[in-house]
């Protein structure tokens, strides 16, 4: 476990330098996944070795959102001034992105004959 | 009387006490879910980020102070962004077979996201710094917030905006996609991960999981396009000045 621990924080590292580095427009912690997903199918030992940690952490990935989440209270002029039309902003364009994307991915798969399993 | 305002004046600056709290909201707000039976209108985050904002609000302590304590919780959304390349990693025979269909998907439910969303924030005269927060939305919190920060939103307020998204994304994903009359389990689970992220995602394992395994490649691809393109979309949506 600590070293499944060590592993993650490792690449969250070397992701953060990398980003740095090369001035990359990507969060650090997104090209530690990357680096981490290229190294899991490389090396089968170490997926073995990260996965305890990795799904651990990902068991309560709700609880780490609400620190920020409290940040609303920050907020709560804006929220209630602008709050509908926020509100109404965000419920239209998820409905709208969840079914633009689910008709694309329906044609595609058709269209290319691509059948799971 | 005075010996619970000490108390309470020493407590209230320990990083031990909003720690425990942060913890102890959650517990609740979960509780309230699983009783539910899991209900997506019932959402642990938020039950347990209302719980905290009333006691702020009750004791008059700044989020600062809250805050303290509660980023060794908060932490750990990096490992945790980091930590996604294992469900990545258990999905990629499925990926290849389907690779065409998920990257029109993808680009597809990320585009139309933060788009319509910043169109119809303009056209209701919503602030700028809001419309910015609003971009990386649909992408899981760990990623929105470092982006947000990047593009000039406000971070805490796009971590309300993504729980918020991913809420609703729960909440009317089935009955919309049962209005579609979309079968494909790889589809439905695939656009709620991109759209709703980890949200949603719990919402789709719940749902059938074929969804859910989808669902999850979607947060983990969103989380990076949505890193790769959202300071493109915001120059574009919303322009300087």
């Amino acid at each position: 476990m600590v070293l499944s621990l060590t592993l993650i924080l490792g690449f969250q590292l070397a992701g953060v330098v990398l980003a740095q580095l090369m001035r990359l427009p990507v969060p650090g912690p997104v090209m530690g996944m990357v680096l981490m997903l290229i190294a899991m199918a490389v090396s089968d030992r170490l997926a073995g070795l990260v996965r305890p940690a990795g799904q651990g952490i990902l068991a309560h990935l709700s609880l780490l959102f609400v620190p920020a989440g409290v940040g609303v209270v920050g907020h709560l002029g804006t929220l209630g001034a602008q709050g509908p039309a926020i509100g109404l902003a965000l419920l239209v364009s998820t409905v709208l992105a969840i079914a633009a994307g689910a008709l694309v991915f329906a044609l595609l798969a058709r269209l290319t004959g691509g059948r799971d399993d | 009387m005075t010996d619970f305002a000490e108390i309470w004046g020493y407590l209230g600056r320990d990083p031990l006490l909003w720690l425990t709290l942060t913890l102890a909201a959650y517990v609740i707000g979960d509780a309230g879910s699983r009783v539910s039976g899991r209900h997506p209108v019932v959402n642990p985050v938020l039950i347990a980020v209302v719980i905290l904002a009333l006691i702020l609000w009750a004791t008059a302590t700044p989020y600062q102070v809250y805050f303290e304590g509660a980023q060794f919780v908060h932490f750990m959304l990096g490992p945790a962004t980091v930590a996604l390349a294992v469900p990545l990693h258990a999905q990629l025979p499925r990926l290849r077979r389907a690779l065409l269909p998920m990257v029109g998907a993808l680009v597809t439910g990320v585009a139309v996201s933060s788009a319509t969303a910043v169109w119809i924030g303009q056209a209701l005269g919503v602030d700028r710094v809001v419309l910015l927060s609003m971009v990386p939305k649909s992408a899981t919190a760990a990623v929105a917030l470092g982006v947000s920060e990047q593009i000039g939103g406000s971070p805490t307020l796009t971590a309300v905006l993504v729980i918020v998204t991913g809420a609703m994304g729960a909440i009317v994903a089935t009955p919309l996609l049962n209005a579609l009359q979309m079968r494909d389990w790889r589809a439905r689970g695939f656009a709620v991960g991109v759209a709703a992220h980890g949200i949603g995602a719990a919402r789709a394992f719940q749902v059938h999981e074929t969804a859910g395994a989808f669902a999850a490649i979607g947060m983990g691809l969103s989380a990076i396009l949505t890193a790769l393109l959202a300071p493109v979309l915001a120059g574009w949506l919303v322009p300087a000045g």
